[in-house]
């Protein structure tokens, strides 16, 4: 084996520092081979090591009873009762789908998929919060445009619903997107497995797709550095990998076949940093070591170098350790299927990882598997808030030029464009699907198909404007709104993942927002209760030096407990009284963060309106109950564009007009004070839900009634439903797509 | 009474599992037929789901034709017994010659998974059974090859031959004549866009697709000629 010390410039350009070389220098004893470097520096990338981002992760709230796996494994389950866990895991794709957009979110969506049936889960849902340049910016649409029908076509074929998500269009993304994507399976308690490789002489055998030169290095070169104005275009592409849906799927079934037949001891998908990454982490998380013989990896081509094999990030692959009576049996299914299988390692004792030439033949490399790990550097990068902070949030955002029926309908949008090219029904639990707030899954027994009475709430959310005014009140204030949001399909918060979204980590300003992101985003979730159980940082989102906005997006899942019908859902009638429960601002209330001050008024800062955490926690408790006993007739959370976008949307969604007092001016309807939902129940119901809420403490403003075909705001706007659904309807498909929809 | 459903799976197919559980929701017994296997063994009936069967490669159902199993489904249609193909199914059987046309892209280029409300232009055939001509249906289409399309003289042959099952009333994917399902002469194959299977509960937002399944559960198996 070859040690001769490397040309510093190999190790360099690989995306290690000289630091970071001379620790693998110790660790090792000598100087690390080719070979050795490539391992270490896919493995000690920011997207594999969470390096920078590792000392704040740990401040998250983690634990609760219900908590079977937490952050660290390939995705965290919880248990739902009557034997039944829940996976889930989000995950971004956002570099890569800033460069190919549709493979890149056509392979995010892979990506995510094994990361769950890698539990021993079936995957039955898929979210996807997608953000993007401006519209009226070409490159941004052509980006936005790929990615969604990346998400369809290898969603749909794959056969796993996309049952909601978010799709956002702001300057800050302009050159890169935020392609995140959320998936959750089901599994019976006990075949819950971890990606662990354990008794010695069992065997690693690679499943799925032959092993190319697509995606060599992604996570060091791609997903660890920012854009420049040169690197948009052809030099990093060959980074990209490309999806094949129809190969995932059967890999899928297979693995699933495997599982249910219980002849894998441990099994791991192939994502970032590919064969190194799934060799060394089965190894080491079972404390074992593994010999990989790179000459049996089945590839796509002939004179591939061993560094490229060991790194390549070829897509639809996993890594099965079974015992070697079960190989036959394995080899079968994986026939069946018509997926490839290779047996391409051995566990062994030693806790080293050994790279080989065929099983006798030459050592190409070797190393202590858990130094690829447990040894990756941790940063504690310098973090400071920025300079102007004092003066930044002294702005008033309220200022600009105001026409609130102009502001409204610019406002409005209906995401039905998007989502319809989504298979969101498949298996038969979509109860609420995207368009609402939340989604609302049925929630079937694994083993046997049989509904169980309760159901899943799902939602994704993030808000840059409300992050980039206070990152840490903002994150707070993204996580109430993920929970009211499954509140409103009656649904109580049981566990979040996270998606942290950042500049350049490098930046002081960049790791004060993440450090303060972390402590809001752990404020909310334990005052709700919902413990972190996986996440995913993305770094380096920057173009041209410049740093998205801050951008943590949270997922979360909760449990309906008795679903016999439909939540009342946003739909209006006639005759109906609305009444905004919670929070319930003042009249000077700040319209900082606020959708009208970012797009409309032209002001990105100022101070949050003041939100208080506890007061919104009584408010999605209360809103939950009422929406699981049916109690009103509609009910619809206020989010993005304030109670006059919430209210258009229960209109347009209807056909239904209103007719809503109290609220005059731009500050009143556009302001996006959080922790409300607007609920609409029968005039004689009135008086016992006002008392119901004053008992409970929870604040409640009748503020009008439904009725016509217009919108009718106070004296401030007066618009047709039509006019409206036009404006809402038609905006996305005459940017992305063939111009007005039919009807 | 076709109680014993056949429901076939390539790979590639992904709503198997939700047709099998619909219909033994409706009392009959359902198991899935391996493409690979050229048996069906003991069946009153069989359903070809939605999907993606070969990854629709090369054309929706242009490889599935080939799979053994298919040889199975032309006998077992040629004598009469029901046969339903449901979009991606549907597809299948346009390929393996069982139904006349072909489904193209839809007429906006985008994959399309939405409610569509569709009317019974035909009711002769296996999933007509208590239903009229006219009968409005809100059932799910999720598609991007739906957009139906045969020559001037075969949309004029299943004019004739009262094989249109259903039209849309509100043309979605720019199907010729706003055709969603046919039939063969027989009336024992045919072939829909539209998924029955996600409409067979409120909570799912539809249940008018519950009498299809269940007028296949009903048609006898004709005997063989």
């Amino acid at each position: 084996m070859s040690v001769a010390p490397e040309d510093a410039s190999v190790h360099r350009s690989l995306g290690l520092t000289d630091e970071e070389y001379e620790t693998i220098h110790g660790l090792l004893g000598r100087h690390p081979n080719h070979l050795e470097l490539a391992m270490y520096s896919v493995m000690w990338s920011e997207h594999c090591s969470y390096k920078s981002s590792k000392i704040h992760l740990k401040r998250l709230p983690t634990e609760a009873p219900w908590v079977l796996v937490g952050p660290g494994e390939n995705a965290g389950v919880i248990d739902v009762g009557d034997g039944i866990a829940v996976a889930i895991r989000i995950e971004s794709h956002n570099h890569p789908s800033a460069i190919e957009p549709y493979q890149g979110a056509a392979t995010g969506v892979g990506g995510i998929l094994r990361d769950i049936f890698t539990m021993g889960a079936r995957p039955i849902a898929v979210m996807d919060p997608l953000r993007f340049g401006p519209l009226d910016d070409p490159r941004s649409r052509w980006i936005a445009e790929g990615v969604i029908s990346g998400v369809s076509g290898y969603g749909n074929s794959v056969g796993v619903p996309t049952v909601g998500g978010e799709i956002v269009f702001d300057e800050t993304y302009r050159g890169n997107p935020l392609v995140n994507v959320l998936a959750m399976g089901v599994l019976p308690v006990e075949r819950l497995v971890l990606g662990r490789a354990s008794g010695v002489g069992n065997l690693a055998v690679l499943l799925g797709a032959s092993t190319g030169r697509d995606g060599i290095g992604g996570v060091s070169v791609l997903a660890s550095a920012g854009f420049d104005e040169a690197s948009q275009n052809a030099d990093k592409r060959p980074s990209v990998q490309v999806g094949d849906p129809f190969e995932e799927k059967r890999l899928l079934e297979a693995c699933l076949e495997l599982l249910d037949e219980g002849l894998v001891t441990g099994i791991q998908d192939l994502g970032g940093a590919g064969i190194t990454c799934a060799t060394s982490e089965t190894a080491s998380r079972g404390g074992a070591g593994m010999d990989v013989d790179v000459s049996a990896i089945h590839s796509r081509e002939e004179g591939m170098e061993p560094f490229e094999l060991m790194t390549s990030e070829s897509q639809e692959r996993m890594l099965a350790i079974v015992e070697p009576g079960s190989l036959d049996r394995v080899l079968e299914i994986s026939s069946r299927w018509e997926i490839s299988a290779s047996v391409i390692g051995r566990v062994t004792g030693d806790g080293q990882l050994r790279i080989l030439d065929g099983f006798d033949g030459e050592v190409l490399a070797e190393l202590p598997a858990s130094t690829l790990h447990d040894d990756a550097p941790e940063y504690e990068r310098p973090l400071s808030p920025p300079e102007n902070l004092i003066e930044r949030r002294s702005l008033d955002a309220s200022s600009g030029p105001v026409d609130c029926a102009a502001d409204l309908l610019a406002l409005v949008r209906d995401p039905a464009w998007v989502y319809s090219q989504y298979d969101h029904q498949l298996f038969l639990n979509t109860v609420v699907g995207p368009g609402s707030d939340g989604a609302l899954l049925r929630l079937r027994d694994p083993r046997t198909g049989h509904e169980t009475g309760r159901a899943l709430g799902m939602s994704t959310d993030g808000n840059h404007r409300w992050c980039h005014v206070d990152p840490r009140q903002g994150t707070a204030m993204v996580v109430a709104e993920a929970v009211m949001n499954i509140a409103c399909v009656g649904a109580e918060p049981m566990a979040v993942v996270n998606c942290l979204n950042f500049g350049n980590p490098e930046h002081p300003e960049v790791m004060w927002q993440l450090s303060e992101a972390v402590d809001g985003m752990s404020e909310a979730c334990r005052a709700f209760n919902a413990p972190v159980v996986g996440g995913n940082v993305s770094l380096y989102n920057e173009t041209n030096a410049v740093d998205i906005a801050p951008t943590p997006v949270v997922g979360i899942i909760g449990m309906h407990p008795k679903l016999s019908n439909p939540p009342p859902g946003m739909t209006l009638s006639p005759d109906l009284t609305l009444v905004l429960v919670g929070q319930q601002p003042n009249e000077n209330v700040s319209m900082a963060g606020s959708r009208w001050a970012w797009e409309i008024g032209g002001c990105k800062d100022g101070s949050l309106p003041e939100f208080d955490l506890f007061q919104t926690v009584r408010t999605a408790e209360y809103v939950t109950e009422i929406v699981q006993r049916n109690q009103v007739e509609a009910v619809h959370d206020v989010g993005d564009g304030g109670l006059a976008v919430a209210l258009a949307e229960m209109a347009v969604h209807s056909g239904v007009g209103m007719h809503i007092s109290g609220f005059d001016g731009h500050r009143a309807l556009f302001n996006e004070s959080g922790g409300r939902v607007i609920v609409a129940l029968s005039r004689t119901d009135l008086e016992s839900f006002l008392r119901e809420t004053s008992n409970r403490g929870v604040p409640a403003q009748t503020i009008g009634n439904t009725g016509g075909s217009s919108l009718v705001l106070g004296s401030t706007i007066n618009l047709s439903i039509d006019d409206l659904t036009r404006a809402a309807r038609d905006e996305l498909p005459q940017a992305l797509g063939q111009g007005t929809v039919s009807g | 009474m076709s109680r014993h459903v056949g429901v076939i799976r390539f790979p590639g197919t992904n709503c198997e599992f939700d047709t099998i559980d619909a219909i033994n929701e409706l009392g009959g017994e359902a198991k899935v037929l391996w493409h690979g296997d050229s048996d069906p063994g003991d069946v009153d009936a069989i359903v070809i789901p939605g999907g993606f069967a070969h990854g629709d490669y090369l054309r929706c159902g242009a490889i599935a034709r080939f799979s053994p199993i298919m040889d199975a489904v032309s006998t077992f249609a040629r004598n009469g017994g029901p046969v339903l193909g449901i979009c991606n199914g549907f597809q299948v059987l346009t390929e393996a010659g069982l139904l006349p046309g072909a489904l193209q892209k839809n007429a906006g280029l985008k994959f399309l998974c939405r409610m569509e409300q569709i009317q019974f232009a035909s009711t002769a055939n296996v999933v007509g059974l208590g239903a009229s001509v006219g009968d409005l249906l809100n059932i799910p289409i999720n598609h991007f090859e739906g957009n139906y399309v045969c020559a001037k003289e075969t949309l004029k042959q299943l004019e004739a031959e009262n094989r249109i099952v259903f039209r849309y009333t509100d043309n979605p994917n720019g199907s010729i004549g706003d055709i969603a399902g046919i039939s063969n002469k027989r009336g024992n194959v045919v072939g829909m866009m539209p998924h029955p299977e996600r409409a067979t509960s409120m909570l799912l937002g539809s249940n008018d697709g519950t009498s299809l399944l269940q007028s296949l559960l009903s048609t006898g198996r004709a005997p063989s000629t």
